[in-house]
């Protein structure tokens, strides 16, 4: 506990590049840029792949892929083929631990509507796009956010990795704070991470209350 | 007019799910197909409005072939009525009601204002316009689900087993809805069921299929009953059909007494063997005279042979008390009477 006040206390640690306020928007930086690019690729595929039924083995191989994938190795190789001078090394395994929740919730969520409900759809006339955006998507969203979220949840974790490579970010604390035995560093630095990882989960879940129809969510009492 | 000239439906996987089908659907009448599961009744209500092709034959639509219509074009001009209703969760009921108009850009006032008269004409509170379709009944989905595919006037509905979900008594009560709607509107509707009895109360006309997806009998519903194709189609009518086919023979065909009423101000002696019907001053039936014994009513006219004789089998006289539409005594059917009317059933 004293760590922790004495990390939060310390001055150096409100000002100069190493600020609080500049590594949590450094870390906030890499997490949601890697987050945009794994939804841009997961969502549209995810709805693609569950619309259509067709390269669902996509799906099948991503979704093992991510539980093998080992992000700090990936990292590694990377850096190794592209060097540090860019930010990519740290995105690009961000966003191949990204994209697997998000496109295989996204798959299920389209999958798993009602084929009654898709029936009925086309039984009134709506075309496939529409068929897709106007009905599977609103009644998917729930799964579509849980995906989102649970990526978001683990890029905040996971972009502490940044910090190996000589990046910001919140790990720097860590990293350093290892390397010099600065144990109050260490502690304020994974506060500081589990903190924001749990400030994203509720804006996700925040976010999910707004967007998601109460018809689906059935969140409301019988009047 | 919906027209089926030899369609035939085989599915990827061979199986001839409709054979060989010829009939015709009249404008402005309720076609039912019945028949057991399986006989190929939704391959041939979906081959009308495209969700599924036919392989052989040909579909016309007021002379038109189906293929040469773009299916969602052709389907936002056929209503559609399915078993679970099929209501989009994420709407709310009017909303729903209105998919239809949406789809053809209607303004959305309109299209709102349009669901609104249509949930009333389905017999819903206007309340329930607000909610979503998991705080409604399964009946009440239902009667959505009707006013959902009429809501941009479509001239031809089809309607895939839509009251097979819910009790007998929501089932009997949409049941009446549709024919009171279909009386006002003239739709030309293709109507699915296994249950016959359904289908004999619905239909207009009755096409019987039996598995393997071919025409049994195509007939109107006294017709089926009286004169079956064949051992099938009795089979699956079941029993009582001599007595259902009496719904279908108007009571008017009674020769009604009426020197067997008395007002009760003017009772006169009874003769012994008489039983005289007490009416009172605005011309309600009160009771036998000087008997405490039951009776029962039909309305003269309106209700089917089957009630006039329903009606007499309740009283203890055996004689039905005829009424007119407002209630008022306007005679007695006798034994003698009913008689008569069933052997002029009998010979047809
Ligand atoms: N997509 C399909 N592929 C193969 N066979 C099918 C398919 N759809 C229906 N069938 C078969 O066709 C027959 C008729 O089906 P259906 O029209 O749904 O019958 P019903 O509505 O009278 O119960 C059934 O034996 C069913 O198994
Ligand atoms: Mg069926």
């Amino acid at each position: 506990m004293n760590w922790l006040i004495d990390f939060f206390g310390n001055p150096d640690n409100w000002s100069g590049p190493g600020a609080i306020p500049v590594r949590l928007l450094e870390h906030l930086g890499f997490s949601a840029a890697a987050l945009v690019l794994a939804a841009l690729i997961g969502i549209p595929l995810g709805l693609l792949i569950g619309h259509t039924g067709k390269g669902s083995v996509i799906v099948v191989v991503s979704a093992n892929l991510a539980r093998a994938l080992p992000t700090l190795g990936l990292l590694v190789l990377i850096v190794l083929l592209l060097g540090t001078a860019s930010i990519w090394p740290v995105l690009i395994p961000l966003v191949a631990l990204a994209v697997p929740p998000i496109l295989v919730n996204t798959f299920e969520g389209i999958r798993g509507v009602d084929p009654e409900l898709r029936d009925a759809a086309y039984g009134m006339g709506l075309r496939g796009p529409q068929v897709l955006f106007k009905v599977l998507v609103p009644v998917a969203l729930p799964l579509v956010m849980l995906g989102l979220r649970l990526a978001a949840v683990q890029v905040v974790a996971t972009a502490a990795v940044a910090a190996y490579v000589g990046l910001g970010g919140l790990g720097r604390y860590i990293i350093d704070g290892l390397a010099t035995q600065d144990y109050e560093s260490v502690v304020g630095g994974s506060v500081l991470i589990v903190g924001f990882a749990l400030a994203v989960q509720g804006l996700f879940t925040l976010a999910q209350k707004v967007m998601v129809s109460p018809g689906v969510s059935q969140r409301l009492r019988v009047r | 007019m919906i027209t089926f000239d030899s369609v035939t439906k085989r599915y990827p996987d061979g199986f001839v799910a409709v054979d060989d089908l010829s009939l015709e659907a009249e404008t402005g009448q309720i076609t039912v197909l019945v028949g057991p599961s399986g006989c190929g009744k939704t391959t041939t209500l979906r081959m009308i409005n495209r969700m599924i092709d036919a392989t052989e034959g040909q579909i016309l639509l007021d002379g038109s072939d189906v293929r040469q219509i773009d299916p969602p074009t052709l389907r936002r001009g056929i209503g559609y009525v399915i078993q679970q209703a099929g209501l989009f969760p994420h709407r709310k009921i009017v909303d729903n009601v209105a998919t239809v108009p949406y789809l053809l850009g209607w303004e959305k006032k309109k299209a709102r204002d349009r669901a609104m008269e249509l949930l009333e004409r389905v017999g819903l509170d206007p309340k329930m316009a607000q909610r979503y379709p998991f705080q409604l009944s399964g009946g009440q989905q239902q009667r959505v689900g009707v006013a959902r595919a009429l809501a941009a006037d479509p001239p031809v509905l089809l309607m895939d087993e839509p009251f097979s979900a819910v009790d007998p008594i929501v089932r009997t009560s949409l049941q009446e809805e549709l024919l009171r709607l279909q009386a006002e509107l003239n739709k030309t509707i293709v109507f699915v069921t296994h249950d016959i009895d359904e289908a004999i109360k619905l239909g207009d006309k009755v096409a019987v299929l039996r598995v393997g997806g071919k025409l049994a009998q195509f007939a109107a519903p006294k017709t089926l009953l009286s004169e079956p194709a064949d051992d099938f189609v009795r089979e699956f009518l079941g029993r009582d059909r001599g007595i259902r086919r009496l719904s279908f023979v108007s009571s008017s065909y009674l020769k009604l007494r009426t020197d067997l009423t008395v007002t009760s101000s003017s009772a006169a002696g009874p003769s012994d063997d008489a039983w005289l019907m007490v009416v009172s001053e605005d011309g309600k039936p009160v009771g036998w005279l000087d008997r405490d014994e039951p009776f029962g009513t039909y309305v003269h006219g309106k209700d089917s042979l089957r009630a006039a004789l329903d009606a007499a089998l309740l009283s203890s006289s055996g004689q039905a008390v005829a009424l007119d539409e407002s209630g008022r005594v306007v005679g007695v059917a006798t034994r003698k009477a009913l008689d008569e009317a069933l052997s002029e059933a009998a010979d047809g």
